[in-house]
């Protein structure tokens, strides 16, 4: 019965042909450092689940914002575990973010033909660190606050631009409400967008041209 | 292959990713339900033991009004409502009857020439004790349980 149905679907889908596809390419002798690219989409997948259900009770408005994340914390069951991973999972996914570069670029796997591999990397690496610094702030408290007030003024020392592209990050000349909002917005829609269609390119390149092999001593 | 007794690295494999899988999804997915139906399902006690204070500060046979705030809390919002009691002293006897007409939820006012309450919403008058004289409400006045110890008043609240 189930094979049946199975056989159905699969007709018309064609999941046996994706399955082999996907997962059953054929790759060089790799050893654990080849793993940190699907750690990446792991955490990515966590983080993305354990965010919609914290926008469930999150307001990002600064006389709710802190209030509702104490509720999360204290009133909801499991609510802490939920925020603790995404909590967790944020500075994780940075360094494993980080690393799986570091391992693409010591083992050369950016070369002919990866170029645009590397490429979507980079705007994978810098859209991470854009949800970092924007998720920081949503708690809304005392070191939330202060790290962005720091951080924008960071980007405000910009020559020439600094200061306008300071006031664009706040959206406005001080931190108020309307960064928090606008810093919720980038965080649960523009980075999220931008980082799934990023991995769609990144998955597609790697199963279209394979991965790269450890390089040798010739290499 | 179900013919070999020894397993293959394949099949170990994947055995062992459903079986972690299937784990982190459970540690995730299950705790995830209860996060989304705890709150909603909760129910909240709404019965509460208000203090009126001592029973000597309210005058022999004249209904007096007691006020109070009760704090409701709904996730990360705090609402907080007035209440209004009129307390009757008769000796060491109290009778604590809710301000709010039957009718619509008005109001009453206890008129001490008339020796009655009244509801300007609709003209709905009671006795002393609450009992309906004329007017549209459907009931008499609602009376809250009240104990009297050492010498202060107590009552068991439900509305709100």
């Amino acid at each position: 019965m189930l094979k049946t149905l199975f056989a159905w679907f699969d007709e018309r889908l064609g999941l046996t042909t994706i399955y082999h596809t996907v997962l059953d390419r054929k790759i060089p002798p790799v050893n654990w450092w080849f793993t940190l690219g699907s750690a990446s989409l792991f955490l990515f997948t966590m983080q993305a689940a354990t965010g919609i259900l914290l926008t469930v009770y999150y307001v990002p408005s600064p006389d709710r914002a802190y209030d509702s994340i104490q509720y999360i914390m204290t009133g909801v069951q499991f609510g802490w575990l939920i925020r603790g991973i995404h909590h967790w999972g944020a500075s994780l996914m940075v360094l494993v973010v980080f690393i799986h570069m570091l391992r693409t670029f010591f083992f050369g796997a950016y070369k002919f033909p990866r170029e645009l591999t590397w490429l979507t990397g980079v705007v994978l690496l810098l859209a991470t660190l854009g949800m970092g610094f924007t998720g920081y702030l949503l708690p809304w408290n005392q070191r939330a606050y202060w790290a962005t007030t720091v951080g924008t003024s960071i980007a405000g020392t910009v020559p020439v631009i600094g200061p306008w592209i300071n006031q664009v990050l706040r959206g406005g000349t001080d931190l108020s409400a309307v960064t928090l909002a606008r810093f919720f917005s980038v965080h649960i829609w523009w980075l999220p967008v931008v980082i799934g269609g990023m991995i769609g390119i990144h998955l597609y390149m790697v199963i279209r041209l394979g991965i790269s092999a450890i390089p040798g001593k010739d290499d | 292959m179900p013919d070999s007794h020894e397993v293959s690295r394949r099949d170990f494999a994947t055995v062992v990713m459903a079986f972690v899988g299937a784990l982190i999804g459970a540690l995730v997915g299950l705790p995830a339900i209860g996060y989304l139906l705890s709150p909603a399902l909760k129910v909240q006690k709404s019965e509460a033991r208000v203090a009126l204070g001592l029973l000597d500060s309210y005058p022999e046979g004249v209904p007096t009004l007691f006020s109070f705030t009760r704090t409701k809390i709904n996730g990360w919002e705090k609402t907080v409502n007035s209440y209004g009691v009129f307390v009757l002293r008769k000796g060491n006897d109290v009778k604590v009857l809710s301000n709010i007409c039957t009718h619509l939820s008005c109001r009453v006012s206890w008129q001490e020439a008339q020796q009655r309450y009244h509801c300007p919403c609709h003209d709905a008058t009671y006795d002393i004790n609450g009992g309906i004289i004329k007017g549209p409400q459907p009931r008499p006045m609602d009376e809250y349980p009240a104990t009297v110890e050492d010498g202060s008043i107590f009552v068991t609240f439900t509305g709100g």
